[in-house]
C-alpha cells in the first residue's frame, strides 16, 4: 500500500490532519466579517481573492472548549465541491507523509471529540494523529432558524450527532 | 451539447446556427402568411431551410436532409410563384420546423437525427408542392429575375460563414458583393442540389440549378455579419467575474487615494476609475441581449394558440431593442411565453364574444419594454375581458382555498392576487394550452427569484396588464452602505425609496414608540420601523428601543412587496457598486441576507435582502415568501400571522382595531374647520375633498357631535387618490398579534366590519376599510380600477 499524505493542525493540543488532496490551501489569520443569525460554528466570512469563504470554527464544531482570548485562529482551506470552506484551527504543522500500517481504528472507548469526525487514528512516534473527515466536519444542519423543523435539525447539530 | 464531443466543432456550429435560423424562420413564416406576396420573406426562408438542408447533407444527417429538402421544394415553388401560400402550406411549413427542431435536438443529445422519417409530414409537403397553382410539376421553373431577390447580406445565411475552417468548401471563401448579373443572383438562391439522396419530385428541376450548394452557402457570408464574432458565454462570463474583481481593487485604491497626497497618484487613480468603468458598462454590455431575442417566438406562440382557440390576435411589440443581460432574459423566458399564452388563453374573448361586447372582432395583444430607474418593464396586456373576479372568488372556495365567507370579504385587489396562488386556475376546461393550474405561481416565482416584481392591473371588460419589473443585471448592482452594530452592510438601491435622518427634536416629533412597536411620522403618513441591528440578534430583544432619547436617528425607507418600512441603522456610509457574491451553503438559509460583497478594504459585507428583513420583521406576511414550498399556506392561514394593528376606542370603551397596512395617516383636524356636503361631512385635506366617517356612528355605539369644539383624531385610509377618512374618539395603541379573525356577529350590519379577534384579550372589532372606501366613498370618486401588487 502507498502511504498517505496529510496536513496536519492542531486544535486544543488535539494533533489532526486531513488528506492533503482536500486542502486547497493554509493561511494565517484572515479578517473576519461576522455573519448575525448564522449557525453559531459559523465564524465569520473571510475574503479569499475575492472569493468569499465561510469560516467554520473547529473548536466549536468538535465541542471543544472555545479559544483563548487573545490567540488568533489560523485558516485551513478546504476544496469542496460547493466551494471552499474554511477551518479555524489553532495551528498548522507539516504535511505529513504516514504509511498506512499506522492506523489504528478509533478506540470505542471514545466518546467525546465528534467521534463521527474521525475516520482513524494514526500512531506517530511520541503521539497519535487523529483523521478528520472534512466533508463530515463542515456538514451540519444550519441552527439558529425558525421553525420546528428547523429547530429538530438545530438539536442534531451538537457535536456528539451531527447527522 | 455537453454530451457532443469537444472536438466536433463543426456539428456543435451548426446546431447553434441552425436553432437561431429557426427561431427567425418562425417569425418569419408569420409575418409570410400577413403579407403573403412578400418575396422578400420568401427569399429569407428559402435561405434558411436551404442552408440548413446543405450543411446536414454533408454533416451526414439524412433524415434531417430529407425533411428539409421536402420543405425546401414547396417553398421553392412558393417563391417561383408557382404556388399561392395558404394557411395549410404555413401550417405545414411551420411543423417542418418544428420536426426540424426535434431532430436538432436528437442530434445534440445523440449525435443521430432521430429514428423517424416523418413520411406524413413529407408527403404532405410534396401534395402541397402540386395540388396548387401549377396542376403538373413544371419541368423546368423558370423564375423571372426580377421575382429574385437580390442576395442582401441577410444574417440568415451567417452561418456558413464560420463553417469554412473545417469544411471542404473552406477554398472558396467569397463573399461576393450584390451581384451585377442575373446569373450568380440566381446561383445564390438556387436550392442547390447537394446530396445524391435527391427525390424525384426535385430532379425535375434541379439540373438547371447550380451545380452545387458550396459556392451558394459560402457567399451567403456578407459583409454585416463580418463584424460580428461569436464568443462563447463562458467567456464572457469570466471576463465579468474579472471586471468585478477590478472593481474592487479600483474600489480600494479610491480609498488610498482619500489618505494620499501625492497629486500624480490621485490623477492616475481617477484615471484607473474611469476607465474602470467603462470597461465595466463595456463588458456589461457583451451580455446584453435585446428582450426581442425571445419575443421572436411569441409571434408564432399567439398564432398556433389562436388558431387552436378560433380567436384572432393582432400581436404589437414595442421595444423589441430594450437590453437585459442573458441571466435575467434567460430566467424570464419561460415567465414570458407563460403570461402570453395566459392572455391569448384566458384573456382574450373569442370572435364571437368581441363583436358581442363591440369590440374590434381581433383582440389586441401588446408587449412593451422599456427602460425605468434603472430597471426594466415589460407589460403584457391585452384588451379583453379582464379578469373575472366573481370566478375567482368563486374558484377559491371551490378548491377550499377560502371560505364563502372570507371569499366575499376580499378585496377585489386581493382577488386578483389569487391567481398568482399555486394550483388556482379559473379556466373552466383544461386545455393543451392552459388550465392545469402551475403557471402563474411559477411566473412570480421565476420573476421573484432574480429579484423583480409582477404586477397584474384589470379593468373588467376593458382588459388586462402584467407588469414585470426586474433589474438590468445581477452581476454588479447599485448599494447603499450602512453600518449597524459595527459592521457594514449593502442594501440593493432598487429597494430604496429615501433617507430620513432625524436629530434632536425632531427625533422625539416624529417617533412614537408604542409598547416596542416604534412608528414615524413621515410627512404625515405612518412608517412601520424595524431596527436592524436588532434583527440581526444584537441588543435585548425584550427591551424596548430607546429611539426617544437618541441624538440622532438615521432611518433608510425601504419597499418591500407593496409595503414601505423604516429601517434604522446606526449609520448611513455611502452609496457603491458592489459585486454580488453568492453566500456558502452554511449561509444560504438566512432570510436576512441575500448575498455577500467585497469592500472596498477588502473586507466582506453583507447584502441585505429587503424582502426577507421585512418577512423577519414582520413588515409583510410571512406568506409572501418566496420559497414556493412556504407560498402554499393559504389565504386562511394568512389571517392568522402576526399583523400590526391600529387600535382605538368607541365611546363606549370598546376597543376595535384596523389593520396598520390600512392606515395611511393619522391626522387631526380643527372640527371647525368640518364642512358639510349633501348628507357628508367632509374637510379640505391636501387640495382635496376628504370624506368623513364617525367610527360611532358606524358601529351604531352614538351620533357624531359635528358640531362639537376641539381636535378632531382621524385615520385616513386611501387608495390611489380616492380616501376616506375615519373620525375615532381616541387611539390606544399600536399593536402585533396573531390574528384569528371570527367572521362579524349576525343581527349586526357587516358592512365595514371585518369580524371580531381577540387582540390584548379583549374581544375587539376589526374595521375593513377598504369596505368603507369602497361603500361609503363610492359616491364621491368614480372608477373601478383595481391595482394590485403581486402578494402571493
Amino acid at each position: 500500500m502507498e502511504s498517505i499524505q496529510f496536513t496536519t493542525f492542531s486544535v486544543d493540543g488535539v494533533y489532526f490532519g486531513v488528506d492533503v488532496n482536500g486542502v486547497q490551501e493554509v493561511l494565517r489569520y484572515q479578517t473576519m466579517t461576522h455573519v448575525p443569525l448564522a449557525p453559531s460554528v459559523v465564524k465569520g466570512l473571510i475574503n479569499l481573492r475575492g472569493q468569499i469563504v465561510t469560516a467554520i470554527d473547529l473548536r466549536q464544531r468538535l465541542g471543544m472548549p472555545p479559544r483563548p482570548p487573545g490567540t488568533l485562529p489560523m485558516n485551513v482551506v478546504l476544496r469542496l465541491d460547493d466551494g471552499p470552506v474554511s477551518l479555524l484551527v489553532d495551528d498548522i504543522g507539516d504535511v505529513l507523509t504516514v504509511s498506512p500500517h499506522l492506523a489504528e481504528p478509533l478506540p470505542e472507548t471514545m466518546q467525546h471529540l465528534g467521534r463521527e469526525l474521525i475516520t482513524g487514528v494514526y500512531k506517530l512516534s511520541g503521539r497519535l494523529l487523529l483523521i478528520l473527515d472534512a466533508e463530515r466536519a463542515v456538514t451540519f444542519h444550519n441552527g439558529r432558524l425558525r421553525g420546528s423543523d428547523d429547530n429538530h435539525h438545530a438539536a442534531a447539530a451538537t457535536p456528539s450527532n451531527p447527522q | 451539447m455537453t454530451s457532443i464531443d469537444e472536438t466536433d466543432e463543426i456539428v456543435k456550429e451548426f446546431l447553434v446556427e441552425s436553432y437561431e435560423n429557426l427561431d427567425r424562420l418562425d417569425r418569419d413564416l408569420v409575418a409570410l402568411e400577413q403579407n403573403p406576396s412578400s418575396a422578400e420573406s420568401v427569399a429569407s426562408i428559402f435561405r434558411t431551410i436551404h442552408t440548413i438542408k446543405g450543411t446536414c447533407g454533408f454533416l451526414g444527417y439524412a433524415r434531417l436532409e430529407a425533411v428539409a429538402h421536402a420543405g425546401e421544394n414547396l417553398l421553392s415553388r412558393l417563391r417561383d410563384r408557382e404556388i399561392v401560400l395558404s394557411a395549410e402550406i404555413t401550417t405545414a411549413l411551420l411543423s417542418t420546423v418544428d420536426v426540424i427542431r426535434e431532430m436538432l435536438a436528437a442530434i445534440e443529445k445523440s449525435g443521430q437525427d432521430g429514428d423517424r422519417d416523418y413520411p406524413e409530414l413529407v408527403a404532405r409537403l410534396h401534395e402541397l408542392q402540386s395540388g396548387a397553382v401549377a396542376p403538373a410539376p413544371a419541368p423546368v421553373a423558370a423564375p423571372p429575375p426580377k421575382a429574385v431577390p437580390q442576395p442582401l447580406p441577410v444574417a440568415t445565411t451567417a452561418a456558413p460563414a464560420t463553417m469554412p475552417s473545417s469544411a471542404p468548401a473552406a477554398a472558396a471563401p467569397i463573399v461576393l458583393p450584390a451581384p451585377t448579373s442575373a446569373s450568380p443572383a440566381k446561383a445564390a438562391l438556387a436550392p442547390g442540389k447537394p446530396a445524391p439522396a435527391a427525390t424525384p419530385p426535385l430532379a425535375a428541376t434541379a439540373p438547371e440549378r447550380a451545380p452545387s450548394n458550396e459556392p451558394a452557402d459560402t457567399r451567403a457570408a456578407s459583409a454585416v455579419t463580418d463584424t460580428y464574432v461569436r464568443v462563447d458565454v463562458g467567456v464572457l462570463d469570466k471576463l465579468m467575474n474579472l471586471v468585478g474583481e477590478l472593481v474592487l481593487a479600483r474600489n480600494q485604491i479610491l480609498q488610498f487615494v482619500a489618505s494620499a497626497d501625492d497629486p500624480s497618484f490621485t490623477a492616475t487613480s481617477q484615471r484607473l476609475n474611469l476607465i474602470t468603468t467603462e470597461l465595466q458598462s463595456g463588458v456589461m454590455k457583451t451580455r446584453m441581449q435585446p428582450i426581442g431575442n425571445i419575443w421572436e417566438k411569441l409571434p408564432r406562440v399567439v398564432r398556433d394558440l389562436s388558431l387552436a382557440l378560433g380567436k384572432r390576435i393582432h400581436i404589437e411589440m414595442e421595444g423589441r431593442e430594450t437590453e437585459l443581460d442573458k441571466t435575467i432574459i434567460e430566467a424570464i423566458k419561460d415567465p414570458l411565453t407563460h403570461l402570453v399564452r395566459n392572455c391569448v388563453d384566458h384573456g382574450l374573448e373569442t370572435e364571437a364574444e368581441r363583436v358581442a361586447a363591440g369590440k374590434d372582432p381581433e383582440g389586441r395583444l401588446s408587449l412593451r419594454a422599456f427602460h425605468e430607474g434603472g430597471q426594466v418593464n415589460i407589460e403584457i396586456s391585452d384588451d379583453g375581458a379582464g379578469l373575472n373576479l366573481d370566478r375567482i372568488r368563486a374558484k377559491a372556495v371551490e378548491r377550499g382555498l377560502l371560505s364563502a365567507d372570507q371569499a366575499a370579504r376580499l378585496a377585489d385587489r386581493q382577488v386578483c392576487d389569487l391567481i398568482f396562488l399555486p394550483g388556482f386556475s379559473t379556466a373552466e376546461k383544461v386545455s393543451n394550452v392552459s388550465g392545469r393550474g402551475v403557471g402563474m405561481d411559477v411566473v412570480k416565482t421565476n420573476v421573484e427569484r432574480i429579484g423583480g416584481i409582477v404586477d397584474l392591473v384589470s379593468r373588467p371588460g376593458l382588459g388586462t396588464t402584467f407588469r414585470i419589473k426586474i433589474p438590468l443585471t445581477l452581476a454588479i448592482i447599485p448599494a447603499l452602505i450602512v453600518t449597524s452594530g459595527g459592521d457594514r452592510y449593502a442594501i440593493p438601491q432598487i429597494s430604496l425609496l429615501e433617507l430620513v435622518r432625524l436629530t434632536g427634536a425632531q427625533v422625539k416629533d416624529s417617533i412614537d414608540s408604542i409598547h416596542g412597536t416604534p412608528v414615524c411620522r413621515l410627512r404625515g403618513s405612518l412608517l412601520p420601523l424595524v431596527d436592524l441591528g436588532r434583527e440581526l440578534g444584537f441588543g435585548d430583544p425584550r427591551e424596548p428601543l430607546k429611539l426617544a432619547e437618541a441624538e440622532t436617528v438615521s432611518i433608510v425607507v425601504l419597499q418591500a412587496d407593496n409595503h414601505r418600512f423604516g429601517l434604522i441603522v446606526d449609520r448611513i456610509t455611502d452609496s457603491e457598486e458592489i459585486v454580488v457574491k453568492p453566500l456558502g451553503k452554511h449561509l444560504k438559509g438566512i432570510p436576512a441576507f441575500a448575498g455577500a460583497t467585497i469592500m472596498g478594504d477588502g473586507r466582506v459585507a453583507l447584502i441585505l435582502d429587503v424582502l426577507g428583513l421585512a418577512q423577519v420583521a414582520r413588515v409583510v406576511g410571512q406568506g409572501q415568501d418566496r420559497t414556493k414550498s412556504k407560498r402554499t399556506q393559504t389565504v386562511e392561514a394568512s389571517e392568522r400571522r402576526k399583523q400590526s394593528l391600529l387600535l382605538f376606542s368607541l365611546s363606549d370603551g370598546r376597543p376595535v382595531a384596523v389593520p396598520l397596512s390600512m392606515v395611511a395617516r393619522l391626522e387631526i383636524f380643527d372640527a371647525r374647520t368640518v364642512e358639510a356636503l349633501q348628507d357628508y361631512r367632509v374637510v379640505q385635506y391636501r387640495g382635496e375633498v376628504l370624506p368623513l366617517l364617525d367610527v360611532d356612528t358606524l358601529m351604531g355605539t352614538g351620533a357624531a357631535n359635528w358640531d362639537a369644539e376641539g381636535p378632531l383624531h382621524v385615520v385616513v385610509h386611501g387608495v390611489g387618490d380616492r380616501h376616506i377618512g375615519l373620525v375615532v374618539r381616541r387611539i390606544i395603541d399600536v399593536v402585533e398579534e396573531h390574528v384569528d379573525v371570527k367572521r362579524p356577529t349576525s343581527g349586526r350590519s357587516a358592512s365595514g366590519v371585518l369580524g371580531c379577534a381577540v387582540i390584548q384579550k379583549r374581544v375587539t372589532e376589526m374595521l375593513d376599510l377598504d369596505a368603507m372606501l369602497r361603500l361609503e366613498a363610492g359616491r364621491f370618486l368614480a372608477g373601478d380600477e383595481t391595482t394590485t401588487g403581486a402578494e402571493g
